[in-house]
């Protein structure tokens, strides 16, 4: 039988405020351990938290560039005992989060729906020493509260996603639009952001959904692509084999390439969740949201939309090029002229090399050189040559060439070089004609010495290939 | 003791020092605490300095503000910055709070000097005060009996003179009720009048500060200066502290004042006659009085008692032995956290955790938790009607006078009935107080509630200074 997978992704994502959800300590990864802390966030007796605007705007931005409706919200207490939980339950947005029903556009264009995308506060980090790394074998644990209270948004998909490659596709577009909007950094290593992973499997051609599984701690696309996969072949293997999947959630071990059981539904806590009385319910009105909608920047979506309009191409093969934030300079270049397939392969390659370099690259240099290289009046070997100059030290594309002698060979003037060199080795002409294909390159090498760089290596080998009958 | 209106006035003339007052109140709570065991520590040494430093500021031409020099008791569940903040619990054992509340920031700017810290039912839960880890609190007009809670050390404290004001807090009664017992006056403004920034949370959605004194005048001057927006309490009303001493005097000719039904019910015929005869006061004074209706009042005490152990549940939660107070150290954190609790908490406190954990339970939360919130919207709305026909409300404060030690300990259904009256004012977020009004047959003081609308602390205020008028014929 064939199966397919169902997968929905909840993706936490710490918000690039300067303070904390709810006091006022530096929002800082990486500090000495307990070192941005106050009453607030230690949940010390008598403190009460107040909500931070600047994450409340980073919140609604999501939740715009997600295309989600941005509604009245409230927040409450999800209560659970852990040593990281200062306050021994989590302030979070439950049945009324601030945004709802949205969705996100992968680059081959199409969409993930968006359930939800709620605010909510970090908790701290421990650090179980000993015992595994588990608590309750651990002979003590560390706990670091710089996070704690460290404003989170949680974005959970709807279960659209059916392989690995569109699950870790929805990350990275997610990433990007996180990044795009201001709202994160979107450091997976740096736990900046977080993925857990929802799987199950059924037989392919829809039907009901199969029972799922929750992976935790998938630290980078690889990651997750490495688990989803290894989880549905591990629910496939227990169904084929006449078996039952559990709903549980399970962790992954990079390591050994495997998903290991943790909690199983009926171990679920109970979070006794309630409206958190300390806090009023959250409603932007008008004026903010329209702020907040007029403030966002053009989305990757968008710009691969634009871009391949523009260049003539399907929105997938800009992808890079917008990734690498190189769509501008590709845009600029379209626009003055160039080539569109031949400005993304020298974005998508070339530039993408020397990313820093890129950066400052004058857009009508780039432009220009890729007029030279569209004329013929460049080699693609040339126009590399004088890009890579034009990274480096800047300058005039024409004149680069110029110096470096890269005049366009006359067809005939190639053909009378070809023909000498066949002559001079008229043996080894001998055994390329009769298939031995190593020769190719021996032969290309030797016209392009004899031209100076200067001959068209495809012209070169069509050449070669004519004169030997092929 | 002095009213605090008087001593600051001294103290601000530079007819008495800071420190004479001090010395004086030091020496009542030496006299008069032993036995009534109103605080669970006194800041001797603090409060001396304090006065010091103030004595000083007069000397250079300074004004330290309107409670210049006056000494302020605080219950044991307002964060004092390096002093122990107790709860009247084992579970906050050695904890020293960084940090001071809104409240004594706000009293200690205008001049104020705390004395000592009052002991209290633990957590604030409780009706007697006899539910705190260092012993109860006596009455100071009977010390076999009770003083009424959850804030009794406060309401003792002023009742018997170690202090003209304190400062209390009120989840469902616990400043009324032990003022209405102790024979003083206790307010509960509108929820969100005073910040709770500091006060140690029972039920924070229904948790405020208030205060205690001899005088509605003496309320009234520490209203103004504890009242307004804090921004550090998401909760704060945002408007401005209204002007009340200066309209106590205004009368209360042509207001139309209700006596609430509801809350008239199976209450001592000793108190009700004084409510009644409250209400007399009033009319002579030009009111007009009128039997109210708030229907919904009758189910206060069973919404109450969902609601405030529910977020009780939760915010207790934190007293785990991992950063603070008590620890009792275990094999791991579950064991630990299990025997830290088990030690540190008192039966009522451990009561209230299951009560409210039970009904925030998955499969029970709608049948309780949210059905109680519904129970608090109809009480909003009856009391909303109500005040379409009343300015003010009336009704007695407590059911009965202060009963004795130990009577309702075994009990606590009929212990969380003392707070029928005060348990509406609460849940509806509305301003109330108690003033005292004569005593029952057995001589013990009886309190009246005056309640008004939401923000209405003004009219409430003026209303209960008729009362308090007309109290010395009672």
């Amino acid at each position: 039988m064939s199966w397919e997978m169902v997968i929905g992704l909840e993706v936490h994502c710490e918000l690039k405020t300067e303070t904390k959800l709810f006091c006022g300590c530096r929002n800082m990864f990486g500090d000495e351990p307990n070192t941005n802390i106050c009453p607030v966030c230690l949940g010390l007796p008598g403190s009460l938290p107040v909500l931070n605007r600047q994450a409340v705007d980073f919140a609604m931005r999501i939740g715009e560039a997600l295309h989600c409706e941005v509604r009245r919200s409230v927040f409450h207490r999800k209560n659970y005992f852990y040593p990281d939980m200062p306050k021994d339950y989590q302030v979070s947005q439950y049945d009324e989060p601030i945004n709802v029903h949205g969705w996100l556009e992968l680059p081959d264009t199409s969409r993930v729906g968006i359930t939800r995308a709620h605010m909510e506060e970090d908790t701290g980090k421990t650090t179980h020493v000993g015992g595994g790394g588990r608590i309750h074998e651990a002979a003590y644990s560390l706990v670091d509260y710089n996070r704690a209270g460290v404003p989170l948004v949680e974005i959970v998909s709807e279960p659209d996603i059916r392989t690995s490659d569109q699950a870790k596709a929805y990350v990275s577009e997610l990433r990007a639009i996180l990044v795009a909007t201001g709202a994160s950094d979107g450091k997976m290593e740096e736990g900046s952001m977080r993925v857990d992973a929802n799987v199950s499997v059924r037989p392919l051609g829809g039907g009901e959904f199969g029972t799922r599984c929750e992976i935790k701690n998938l630290n980078s696309l690889r990651s997750l692509g490495r688990a989803i996969e290894y989880e549905a072949r591990r629910q496939i293997d227990l169904l084929e084999s006449g078996g039952t999947v559990d709903q549980e959630t399970r962790h992954w071990n990079e390591a050994d390439g495997r998903t290991l059981s943790g909690r199983s539904k009926e171990e679920a806590y109970d979070y006794r969740y309630f409206p958190e009385p300390d806090l009023v319910p959250l409603d932007p009105d008008a004026a903010w949201k329209d702020e907040v909608r007029g403030s966002l920047p053009v989305l990757p979506a968008e710009r691969r939309a634009r871009l391949a309009q523009l260049a003539a191409v399907e929105p997938a093969d800009t992808a890079l090029v917008v990734e690498l934030e190189l769509d501008a300079l590709v845009e600029a270049a379209v626009n003055g002229g160039a080539d569109g397939r031949r400005a993304l392969n020298r974005a998508g390659n070339e530039l993408a090399a020397n990313l820093t370099a890129a950066r400052t690259l004058d857009p009508a240099a780039f432009t220009a050189l890729l007029k030279l290289e569209d004329a013929g009046q460049l080699t693609p070997t040339q126009a590399k040559e004088v890009l890579g100059e034009l990274l480096e030290k800047g300058g005039d594309p024409a004149a680069i060439a110029a110096d470096k002698g890269y005049e366009a060979m006359e067809a005939g003037d190639l053909e009378s070089v070809v023909d000498e060199v066949l002559a001079a080795h008229a043996d080894e002409f001998e055994r390329f004609k009769g298939g031995d294909q190593k020769l190719m390159g021996f032969f290309v090498k030797l016209v392009m010495d004899a031209t100076g760089k200067k001959a068209d290596g495809k012209a070169v080998s069509a050449l070669l290939r004519s004169r030997a009958g092929g | 003791m002095d009213t605090a209106v008087d001593i600051a006035r001294a103290v601000r003339e530079g007819r008495r020092t800071a420190r004479q007052v001090v010395e004086e109140a030091l020496s009542a709570i030496g006299a008069r605490d032993p036995e009534l065991h109103a605080f669970n520590h006194v800041m001797a040494d603090e409060a001396r300095a304090a006065a010091d430093a103030l004595d000083g500021r007069l000397a250079r031409g300074e004004d330290p503000g309107p409670l210049a020099g006056v000494p302020v008791a605080l219950k044991d569940n307002m964060c004092t910055r390096g002093v122990p903040t107790t709860c009247s619990s084992k579970i906050l054992d050695g904890w020293l709070p960084p940090y001071d509340a809104t409240v004594v920031e706000r009293l200690v700017g205008a001049g104020a000097v705390i004395v000592g810290k009052t002991n209290l039912d633990e957590f604030a839960m409780g009706s007697s005060t006899e539910n705190s880890a260092f012993g109860p609190t006596r009455n100071p007009h009977d010390p076999t009996r009770v003083p009424g809670g959850s804030s009794g050390g406060s309401a003792a404290a002023v009742a018997a003179g170690m202090a003209p004001l304190a400062i209390g807090s009120d989840t469902g009664g616990s400043i009324r009720q032990p003022a209405a017992l102790c024979g003083v006056v206790g307010v509960k403004p509108t929820y969100g009048r005073v910040s709770r920034f500091g006060l140690i949370a029972f039920a924070s959605s229904l948790d405020q500060i208030g205060p205690f004194a001899t005088t509605v005048a003496d309320a009234a001057l520490m209203f103004e200066v504890i009242a307004g927006h804090d921004r550090r309490d998401s909760t704060s009303v945002q408007e401005p502290a209204p002007a009340v001493l200066g309209t106590l005097g205004r009368g209360v000719e042509g207001l139309r004042v209700g006596i609430i039904s509801e809350l008239m019910d199976g209450v001592a015929p000793d108190v009700a006659a004084r409510v009644d005869q409250a209400a007399q006061v009033l009319t002579a004074a030009g009111a007009k009085v009128d039997t109210a209706s708030v229907p919904a009042a009758i189910y206060g005490l069973t919404a109450y008692y969902l609601i405030a152990p529910a977020e009780a549940s939760s915010n207790l939660a934190r007293y785990d032995g991992v950063r603070y107070g008590l620890r009792v150290e275990k094999e791991d954190i579950t064991e630990t956290y299990l025997a830290t609790r088990a030690a540190g908490f008192g039966p009522e406190v451990k009561r209230r955790i299951m009560l409210g954990t039970y009904a925030l339970s998955a499969g029970y939360y709608d049948a309780y938790y949210v059905k109680a919130q519904k129970v608090r919207t109809l009480i909003i709305r009856d009391f909303a009607a109500a005040y379409g026909d009343f300015d003010v409300l009336l009704s007695p404060t407590a059911p009965t006078t202060a009963f004795p030690l130990g009577e309702k300990t075994g009990d606590p259904l009929t212990m969380y009935m003392s707070d029928i009256c005060t348990i509406p004012s609460n849940l509806a977020g509305d301003p109330a107080m108690s003033v005292p009004f004569g005593t029952g047959d057995d001589g013990l003081p009886v309190g009246v509630q005056v309640l008004a609308p939401s923000l209405q602390e003004p009219l409430m205020f003026r209303v209960a200074a008729a009362i308090e008028a007309g109290a010395g014929d009672a």
